[in-house]
């Protein structure tokens, strides 16, 4: 609490000598203490009512311009701590004026403040839309092959009993070598002798996971070890395993798992042959034959014949990708020659296990399926499943093929436009080459615009307004707008299509961020027009200001964007009502603060204050709105005032602005108000002319000052700076002002500080900000808390200027000035007696002093003098006030004579 | 004093032509410096004709016909007696393949392997093989290392024209039954795009059940090498099963077509082969296999080339 700067502050300042002068004089003369007694202004203030007459100091009293009678204790906003700057919680946006002191232009920090804050403004808003936004990307229908993967083990489960029938070890299936030592006759094929057949039974589900993973593992291990034949081995009989449909449930599950082993094993050897292709050096990565060095074609053609030479059906199917590798790998005679694997898997007669061999040894042959698909015809749904099933870069990558076969198909058996949704679908996730996208565009919406029913109609246009948004410019979404409102106007087919609507508004704003472009477009507000019920159109409204806060960086004065952007707004005002919940009412505020944040006219301070009045009288629900407006106008204000040339008209709006900033809670730009007021005074001229006629500015400086004073009570201490370091700077200033001869002017202001000083060292005090909704700006008494320490720095404060005013009486002590000492000795007296604890001895004794001062040459006035003594008796009468009644004794009345 | 040593030939494949050379390098690899008394190698190409212990009875009487028929014989020195220096040592080398007088170099073909007793017959097998000798002096072990190089026979000049072979299955055209109406009823059509096959292109066909009383449990392709042995006195001959691949499992779709697609081993297949000692033919055997486990097989010989 001890205050660091003022030390040096004093110190160099001539008040340094002034503290030891007074302190010289006080031995000497009356030896002051200077305490405060305690008051409870509130029972006072009860007992003042009746009679508020009879208080009557004659000097302006410095605490009453602000009549706030709710002293009740606040606590929370401004703890000892918390630097004003930062102290603003995140719910609260931040002041616009909080980097006052470092000199930049409040209106610039607005941008700032509202780059760091908008992200977390609409972060919950953002984690959702990112979630939605994958989920779009994915599309409903489409699934990935991890999460299908999941998916189907955790589905496929079984409680029944299940067995693996491995054969292993000397094994005789897959090599002709041993082949031909068969000693069967090759009359009963059927019959084979295996070398150790090896049968688990009764195995759980998951013993039956963990043996196949256990087989997973000793294929790698086979693998990394050398031992090729033994993980071909491994492979084959996993595969075979597949043939079992006995317990049919598991089926899908025990598909996903074998083929796991397959693709492990696929990739082992992929990556076996690339590496020896890559010696010497690495392929290019268009590489023709000639580029591939003969081991590794030696290599390929070796696994080619391995597994053409496996007997089963099945295994060698499954293991065909792999041999397919070989083959593309070395350029082979034989790959021309191989029948469709989809022709080979008529060879299986289970009809299960051959739908799950297809789906397998489909993943690499899309495109001959995709040939086989245009050779049939007019086959939609088979088309539909393609490219919903189908890789959407591979769809992408022939976009304009299917749009042919999706014209040719038969429009009776599946609607077209459901076919141009799934292709639709295919091209968000993947982009189709750059040359076809406007044919493509073209020819789909050609067909999408013919949809009779509005409900296929939009469905399929919300598809394929993701794809318009993504390649195209705001020109084609501007008619796809167009189109869809044209479609969805008549007989309000709006009305049952607003989630679809919504997410073409959706689409639209994650591709457009420039709010200039979006509202350029002729059709994007008769669209949002569609959004006929009120909720859907706030929750809209709502997206767009979402999204507006997160991409708009620069503050804008485009009035285009004005003008919808305040309509916007205005609907999610207006759709505030009695019954929306205070959290819905404070998002909505948020939003809209936002927006008024991001408005910036630049130098031309009236349009922006034009705005801000335009925006009161449109958000006047929402009172962080307000807020948020007040804090706009004080940063208006900061930057006006100084453009005013009338210095004393600059003083008295910095109070005021500072006052209207208190009663706002705008914290840090009271702060700056008040400090520029305080930095301005040494700059107030002696005299000004007021009506052409020169005067003294000396009354006005001291209104000004005991105004300023008042107000100071309730300004919080500063975090970064001393105790009362206001208070101390104003002093300072007034001290080194160069007042006009003889004048008093100086020492009134001193005691009139007095006071200040006394209502600051209470427990509660007499007056503070009022509370506005959540937020509670503390004065000094919650923050210091009636310290001890704030206390003594108070009375150290007092000492310092009676010393100083008493050393001004005394300088007046010659005969032409003894009216004025008298006057100021009797107004020290005054706030000595409203404030002092006159129960310590030496301030009595300075009471008595002072009174025989003021009376020492008759020229005070009597009445008041009596009066000031009927006071004195009448506090006296009080319960704690005897005391006072020692001191009246000693006060004599001096007669007129 | 440990050294390896290893032919290692220039061509991956290991495949030669009559007419081209094998080339390749010896290399020595050794930790210090090794003494020897002369590096040879030796190329050799043999048809090993093999009796088995029950045949011989038989063919004693033309024991000169099974004796191996040497194709190509050559020898060359590589280094002579001295010493290898410490280190990777290679030591290029070059034959040129070519057969003295009018002997033909056959293909190689791996026929049943020697140290298998268990066949009845004899087998013909043409091999090609390299040996490395490195002599040394007393007290260590002579070195020595074969490697096995791939003949393939020049192709043949004349076009192989494909003629599909159409075959129908049903219990009437089986031969060799025994109750010939118990037999339950089917019929499975298709047919074989050649019986003259190239030997590095796959068997390939199509294959219809189209009906089927008796579910079917699996259909399969049985490669079939038929081995003949003799001379002018006389004969064997014998069949045995190269590889057996399956083409259908279970009770497959009526009436659509099921591909016939099989590739022919290396090494267990030649272009087919006849000599005046032996001869080396293929043959496929379509099997069907029905649940019942009744057998039923229809045999096609086949001609193989190398074109």
């Amino acid at each position: 609490m001890k205050c660091p700067r003022c030390p040096v502050a004093f110190c160099q300042s001539p008040w340094g000598s002034v503290v030891i002068v007074a302190k010289y004089i006080c031995s000497i003369l009356f030896a002051v203490i200077v305490r405060s007694r305690v008051r409870s202004y509130h029972t006072e203030l009860q007992r003042c009512r009746p009679e508020a007459a009879l208080v009557e100091f004659g000097d302006y009293h410095p605490l009453k311009p602000i009549m706030v009678t709710d002293t009740k204790t606040r606590r929370g906003a401004r703890k000892g701590s918390t630097s004003s700057s930062s102290s603003s919680s995140s719910s609260v946006p931040p002041d616009p004026l909080s980097s006052m002191l470092d000199g930049t232009d409040p209106l610039s920090m607005f941008a700032a403040a509202s780059a760091t804050e908008a992200p977390a403004m609409s972060h919950s808003g953002s984690a959702a839309k990112r979630r939605e936004k994958e989920e779009e990307a994915v599309g409903q229908d489409f699934e990935l092959w991890s999460s299908k993967r999941g998916e189907i083990l955790a589905r496929f489960t079984t409680t029944e009993r299940l067995s693996i029938n491995l054969f292993m070890g000397s094994d005789q299936g897959s090599n002709p070598r041993s082949d031909a030592s068969r000693t069967d006759s090759f009359l009963c094929i059927c019959v084979r002798v295996q070398g150790s057949q090896k049968e688990l039974l009764n195995l759980s589900q998951q013993d039956y996971a963990n043996r196949i993973e256990e087989l997973n593992q000793s294929l790698k291990e086979a693998w990394a070890s050398d031992q090729k034949v033994k993980a071909l081995k491994i492979v084959i009989q996993c595969s075979k395993l597949l043939s079992d449909t006995s317990v049919i449930q598991f089926y899908p599950s025990k598909f996903v798992l074998i083929t796991d082993i397959l693709d492990t094993f696929g990739r082992l050897v992929y990556d076996r042959i690339w590496t020896m292709c890559s010696d010497p050096r690495p392929l290019p990565d268009s590489f023709t034959v000639d580029d591939v060095n003969d081991t590794a074609k030696e290599t390929c053609l070796n696994w080619f014949f391995k597994i053409a030479s496996i007997r089963e059906l099945l295994p060698r199917l499954y293991l065909f990708p792999t041999a397919q590798i070989c083959l593309k790998k070395k350029k082979n005679r034989y790959s021309g020659d191989a029948p469709s694997l989809t022709a080979m898997i008529r060879g299986i007669g289970d009809p299960l296990v051959a739908a799950y061999a297809r789906a397998y040894l489909c993943r690499p042959l899309l495109t001959e399926m995709m040939e086989r698909c245009k050779k049939l015809g007019n086959n939609a749904l088979l088309l539909n499943s393609v490219m919903r099933a189908f890789r959407p870069e591979f769809v992408a990558a022939r976009a304009t093929d299917f749009i042919g076969m999706i014209k040719e198909s038969d429009e009776a058996g599946f609607p077209k436009h459901l076919l141009f949704g799934s292709l639709g679908r295919s091209l968000t996730c993947a982009d189709p080459p750059e040359s076809e996208r406007l044919t493509i565009l073209n020819e789909a919406w050609k067909v999408v615009t013919k949809v009779r029913s509005p409900q296929d109609y939009i469905n399929c246009a919300e598809i394929w307004v993701e794809f318009t948004c993504r390649h195209f410019s705001k020109r084609e979404i501007n008619t796809v707008l167009a189109d869809i409102i044209k479609h969805m106007t008549p007989d309000r087919a709006f009305e049952d299509a607003y989630p679809q609507l919504q997410s073409v508004i959706g689409k639209v704003l994650a591709y457009f961020h420039d709010f200039s472009v979006l509202f350029s477009m002729e059709r994007f507000l008769p669209f949002l027009d569609m959004f006929q019920k009120d909720s859907v159109r706030v929750e809209v409204c709502r997206s767009i200001m979402e999204i507006f806060i997160r991409h708009q960086k620069e503050p804008t004065r485009d009035p285009v964007i004005l003008n919808a952007m305040l309509h916007i707004c205005k609907t999610m005002h207006d759709s505030v009502n009695a019954l929306t919940l205070e959290d819905e009412k404070r998002s909505l505020a948020l939003l809209i603060i936002g927006f008024i944040r991001m408005v910036s006219f630049g130098r031309d301070f009236e349009q922006q204050l034009s705005f801000c009045v335009e925006a009161r009288a449109t958000f006047c629900n929402l009172e962080p709105v307000l807020v948020q407006l007040i804090h706009a106008c004080a940063a208006y204000s900061f930057i006006t005032i100084p453009s005013l040339s009338s210095i004393l008209s600059r003083l008295s709006l910095y109070l005021l602005s500072g006052q209207v900033a208190l009663a706002n809670q705008c914290l840090s730009q009271a702060d700056a108000f008040l400090n520029t007021a305080v930095s301005l005074l040494p700059e107030v001229p002696r005299s000004i002319s007021v009506e052409g006629k020169l005067r003294s500015s000396e009354s006005f400086l001291l209104d000004f000052i005991n105004n300023f004073l008042a107000t100071l009570l309730v300004v919080p201490d500063h975090p970064e700076h001393g105790v009362l370091y206001l208070v101390r700077d104003l002093l300072n200033k007034v001290q080194n002002y160069t007042w006009e001869d003889n004048s008093d002017a100086k020492v009134r202001v001193f005691i009139s500080a007095l006071p200040l000083l006394a209502a600051m060292s209470q427990e509660t005090f007499h007056y503070s900000i009022p509370k506005e909704g959540f937020y509670v700006m503390d004065s000094n008494e919650t923050l210091y808390g009636g310290d001890p320490k704030f206390l003594s720095e108070i009375n150290k404060l007092c000492e310092t200027l009676i010393g100083q005013i008493l050393d001004n009486l005394k300088a007046l002590s010659r005969d032409e000035s003894t009216r004025r000492q008298g006057a100021l000795a009797f107004s020290l007296l005054g706030v000595l007696l409203a404030h002092g604890d006159l129960r310590n001895q030496k301030l009595s004794q300075l009471v008595v002093n002072l009174w025989n001062l003021s009376h020492k040459h008759g020229c005070c006035d009597t009445r008041v003098s009596v009066r000031t003594l009927e006071y004195i008796k009448h506090q006296a009468q009080q319960a704690d006030m005897a005391h006072l009644s020692d001191t009246v004794q000693r006060l004599a009345l001096q007669s007129r004579t | 004093m440990s050294v390896t040593l290893d032919i290692r030939l220039k061509r991956a494949n290991k495949v030669y032509h009559e007419g081209e050379s094998v080339a390749g390098v010896v290399l020595l690899v050794c930790k210090e410096a090794v003494q020897h008394h002369g590096i040879t190698l030796n190329m050799e190409g043999l048809v090993n004709l093999q009796l088995s212990s029950k045949s011989v009875g038989v063919f004693e009487a033309f024991y000169n016909s099974v004796k191996p028929i040497q194709l190509i014989s050559s020898n060359v020195e590589v280094a002579k007696a001295g010493k290898i220096p410490a280190g990777k040592t290679e030591i290029p080398f070059e034959f040129p393949l070519s057969t003295k007088g009018n002997k033909v170099l056959y293909e190689t073909y791996h026929g049943v392997f020697v140290n298998i007793q268990v066949t009845d017959l004899p087998v013909s097998s043409p091999q090609y093989t390299l040996r490395c000798d490195m002599k040394r002096p007393l007290l260590a072990k002579d070195l020595s290392r074969n490697c096995e190089f791939i003949v393939h026979s020049q192709p043949q000049k004349a076009k192989v024209v494909p003629t599909p072979v159409n075959f129908t299955i049903t219990p009437a055209t089986l031969q060799n039954t025994r109750e010939r109406s118990l037999l339950p009823k089917f019929l499975v059509r298709g047919h074989l795009d050649a019986t003259s096959c190239v030997i590095s292109r796959p068997l390939s066909g199509e294959l219809v059940v189209e009906n089927s009383e008796v579910p079917i449990k699996s259909i399969e392709l049985q490669l079939v090498r038929v081995e003949t042995c003799g001379c002018a006195e006389g004969y064997a001959r014998d069949a045995t099963e190269i590889q057996n691949i399956q083409i259908a499992e279970g009770d497959v779709c009526h009436g659509l077509p099921i591909p016939v697609y099989m590739v022919f081993p290396r090494l267990f297949t030649c272009p087919t082969l006849e000599t005046t000692n032996f001869k080396v033919e293929f043959e496929v055997n379509v099997v069907i296999v029905l649940h019942d486990d009744h057998l039923i097989t229809e045999n096609f010989p086949l001609k193989l080339c190398r074109v």
